[in-house]
């Protein structure tokens, strides 16, 4: 009797402390499975599949930026210019490429393939620049990318000179705005960058080196890690994903042009966090960058189908922001304290 | 002795403190007379910083009495103390170095205009003011952080002064200073003793405490051994009193005296010449055999960790040269030092172990690029880590617990395994067995004896004689950032460990 009384206690225990574990990861699935019955209840429209291919493409170019972030930020550092990153890719393949008479932004048009090699060499150089000033001088990565996002925007607005530049390669015109059967192509581009990134975090050394990082710095250092290396790669990585963003956006909405992502700097930041990935570093993964994606997908495509002040539909997205924030933190605290006890 | 000092200004009388069920003081008594440095001196935990915790009101529940100039006085917070008169200097500065001098002596009690706003031309004159008075050369308009620490601690004196302090509590004061610095510090400290005001001088430096006090107390296992008058003491008196080797304690004395091997005959494993690092250590050169464990030993700030820190990459020495077995070898970052041989475990667990993380990580991180090219295998990550696990008895023997659930002495252990599935050419341990229970200690230091045997140069590095006489086979003491002696295959007690440090 008494021995059952104590098992069932622990048992108890036990469930609470695997709750507490999850559940930075658990709140932002219950989010996302309450918010899709709202709307699906709310809003016959909502759940339509033409609805569904809606949301998938809509958060495709904000997911492949949010993946890239997902690196920096298990590794305990923060990246603000992968809007404006997105924004130069987007601009220089447009750039090489012959455009209509009207625009007047390059006389040295190159062949497509050529095009999208320079949109990823500029990326990688942006992120390069990030690195050495993140690792090898020692600014902080949000001073670094702070400064970047600038440098991003100038080069941009260099370029076009208040222009709208519509052409791109036509791979990229495929990818971005195409689509094979009902699956627009840029969904599955942002599913395959998804797929790569889950597999290296979970299964090569690499990954672990970053979770490693992320969660402790220096005892990283104090085995014998590369920690430099791993910073430089992540801030690296996370622009070689916001170009390729930027560049299918370009394609996706038609036009390149300054400014064109600025909004999706906050969005992606928000998807990486609201899906439980620890701003401390160390924990939280491309699975949990996913739910968040579609929790904000989801919470901005329901809005537009129920009939709220769209005024308020801004507040509404803030506190949903705020709570999702609270909870992150609140699950390190639970974790912090649970590793000491 | 203490029936013809003047006016005794504070006294303590049968002070009793406990700490969870132990004892830190029992049933000590003190006196200050007025106008006098008074040395206090005992080992690490001999009760020496428990006491002034309670003279300075940090530790508020106690028994016994305190009688400040004959009126019983009781602190309920470090503030009481301060408007009582008693001022602390700790070891580590309680000053903000980005503000400048001026800011700092006044901190939190700047001189205010009538409209409430900070009055910075009447802050900076007083302060230059007070500093000219205690005969400081400090620019008031610097910025601290600017200035040499010698200096830095003598700015945190005159704020302790100029907030009205009578007793003045130093914590270690000499401990990060160079001959010069001490030499201006004492000047100052005598001339305030001329002004009647009482300083009490904590110090591990025992010749420091000879110079500078009036008269010394030495503590020991939370009890007040001895108080004399310097003029009638010297260091083996102090030694002997504060480690015990009278009172027909001597079995206990024979028992910390060790039998060092010595240097092995085998090849050098790591040489040092001439390493220098500003501010932590200067022209530091020794030999290191494989398999021999070489202790390196000195008090707390004596350049020792961070001699450990600059082997192994992480604060790169500026000056000197180091060769791995003979080959020549920059070490620049910790990933080259662990690629080049060398292997580390840092004094703090915080800094070296991932308490979120399951042991079998901690344990593969430091050989993942040999285990995995490219892609994970934690299988043999697993199985390596139960190998390693079973070697060095970490219990509970799980491969998958999360770290953090472990015991401090297994955690250790943990530390310790990283670095022995393949093994380094030399391991540096930087206070390997503090903070353990006696059987944990004992599995260290079996495990580090066996690791020695199998070749490897281990070089022990500790503020603790225990330690490395536990465990070295020869011996090298720090002081103020130089090696000053060696010890090698001859007898040594702690005795001679304190008074070459």
């Amino acid at each position: 009797m008494d021995a059952t009384a104590r098992t069932e206690r622990r048992t108890a225990g036990r469930t609470r402390r695997i709750l507490k574990d999850r559940l930075r990861t658990i709140a932002p699935f219950a989010t996302l499975v309450f918010l899709v019955a709202f709307f699906g209840i709310a809003s016959p429209s909502f759940l339509s599949f033409a609805n569904l291919q809606n949301v998938l493409q809509q958060i495709s170019i904000t997911g492949i930026m949010a993946v890239g972030l997902t690196f920096v930020i298990l590794c305990a550092e923060i990246d603000l210019s992968v809007a404006a990153i997105a924004n130069v890719a987007g601009v220089v393949i447009a750039f090489f490429t012959v455009q209509d008479s009207s625009v007047n932004i390059a006389n040295i048009p190159l062949s497509g393939g050529w095009a999208i090699l320079l949109g990823f060499a500029a990326s990688f150089l942006l992120g390069g620049v990030n690195a050495a000033a993140t690792t090898m001088i020692g600014l902080p990565s949000f001073i670094t990318t702070l400064a970047m996002l600038e440098i991003g925007a100038g080069i941009c607005a260099v370029l076009v000179r208040g222009q709208i530049a519509y052409a791109v390669p036509p791979l990229i015109q495929t990818l971005g705005s195409g689509s094979i059967g009902p699956v627009p192509w840029i969904a599955v581009m942002a599913a395959l960058v998804m797929l790569i990134s889950h597999l290296v975090l979970r299964y090569t050394r690499f990954g672990r080196y970053v979770y490693m990082v992320g969660g402790n710095r220096e005892a990283a250092e104090y085995s014998g890690v590369n920690v430099r290396w791993i910073v430089n790669s992540v801030l690296i990585i996370s622009a070689v994903c916001s170009g390729f963003a930027g560049m299918l956006g370009v394609a996706h909405f038609g036009s390149a042009q300054q400014n064109e992502f600025d909004n999706y700097l906050l969005d992606s930041i928000a998807a990486v966090v609201v899906g439980g990935t620890s701003l401390f570093g160390g924990s939280g993964g491309i699975g949990e960058t996913i739910i968040g994606l579609l929790v904000l997908g989801v919470l901005n495509n329901g809005l537009d189908h129920v009939s709220i002040d769209s005024f308020v539909k801004i507040l509404i997205r803030g506190l949903i922001l705020l709570a999702a924030l609270i909870i992150n933190i609140y699950a390190q605290r639970l974790r912090e304290s649970g590793a000491t006890a | 002795m203490e029936g013809e000092q003047p006016k005794p200004l504070l006294e303590l009388r049968g002070i009793s403190k406990s700490f969870g069920g132990v004892a830190a003081l029992r049933e000590v008594d003190f006196t200050l007379s007025e106008g006098e440095i008074h040395g206090l001196v005992g080992e690490n935990g001999a009760g020496k910083s428990t006491l002034m915790k309670i003279i300075a009101g940090v530790h508020a529940a106690y028994q016994g009495r305190m009688l400040l100039a004959g009126q019983p006085v009781s602190f309920a917070s470090a503030r009481d103390a301060r408007d009582a008169g008693i001022g602390m200097v700790h070891q580590e500065l309680s000053l903000v170095p980005q503000l400048t001098v001026a800011e700092n002596v006044f901190l939190g009690a700047q001189p205010l205009t009538r409209f409430g706003t900070v009055d910075w031309p009447r802050m900076r004159r007083e302060a230059a003011r007070e500093l000219e008075s205690l005969g400081i050369d400090a620019d008031p308009a610097a910025i601290l952080g600017t200035l040499p620490l010698g200096l830095q601690q003598l700015i945190e004196l005159a704020r302790v002064l100029f907030s009205g302090a009578r007793i003045i509590i130093l914590d270690e004061p000499t401990s990060a200073l160079s001959p010069p610095e001490i030499e201006r510090l004492f000047s100052l400290l005598r001339r305030l003793r001329e002004s009647g005001r009482s300083i009490i001088f904590i110090s591990h430096f025992l010749d420091d405490v000879l110079q500078i006090s009036d008269s010394v107390t030495v503590f020991r296992n939370g009890r007040r051994i001895a108080h004399a008058a310097v003029p009638t003491i010297d260091k083996a008196w102090l030694i002997e009193n504060m480690i015990g080797r009278d009172h027909g304690e001597l079995a206990d004395s024979y028992v910390n005296r060790v039998e060092l091997r010595g240097r092995p005959e085998t090849d050098v494993a790591l040489e040092v010449e001439g390493l220098s690092l500003t501010g932590a250590f200067s022209d530091i050169s020794f030999r290191l055999h494989s398999g021999e464990v070489l202790g390196i030993y000195g008090f707390m700030g004596s350049g020792q960790l961070e001699l450990a820190k600059s082997l192994f990459g992480r604060r790169p020495a500026e000056r000197g040269t180091l060769r791995l077995a003979g080959r020549p070898v920059r070490l620049s970052s910790t990933s080259r030092a662990r690629r080049a041989g060398l292997a580390f475990v840092p004094e703090s667990r915080r800094s070296m172990l991932f308490a979120q993380e399951p042991v079998y990580k901690n344990v593969s991180i430091a050989i993942l690029d040999h285990i995995h090219r490219f892609m994970l295998r934690p299988a043999r990550e697993r199985t390596i880590a139960r190998a390693r696990i079973g070697d060095l008895g970490i219990r509970p023997p799980s491969a998958e617990i999360r770290l953090g659930a472990l015991s401090g002495g297994n955690q250790q252990k943990v530390a310790l395994a990283k670095w022995l599935t393949r093994q380094p050419l030399v391991l540096i341990l930087s206070e390997p067995t503090r903070g353990m229970d006696v059987g944990a200690k004992e599995d260290v230091v079996r495990i580090i004896r066996k690791v020695r045997d199998e070749g490897i140069g281990v070089i022990v590095i500790s503020t603790e004689p225990e330690t490395v006489l536990s465990l070295a086979d020869r011996i090298l003491v720090m002081k103020k950032g130089a090696m000053t002696r060696e010890f090698a295959a001859q007898s040594v007690g702690k005795d001679e460990l304190l008074a070459a440090a």
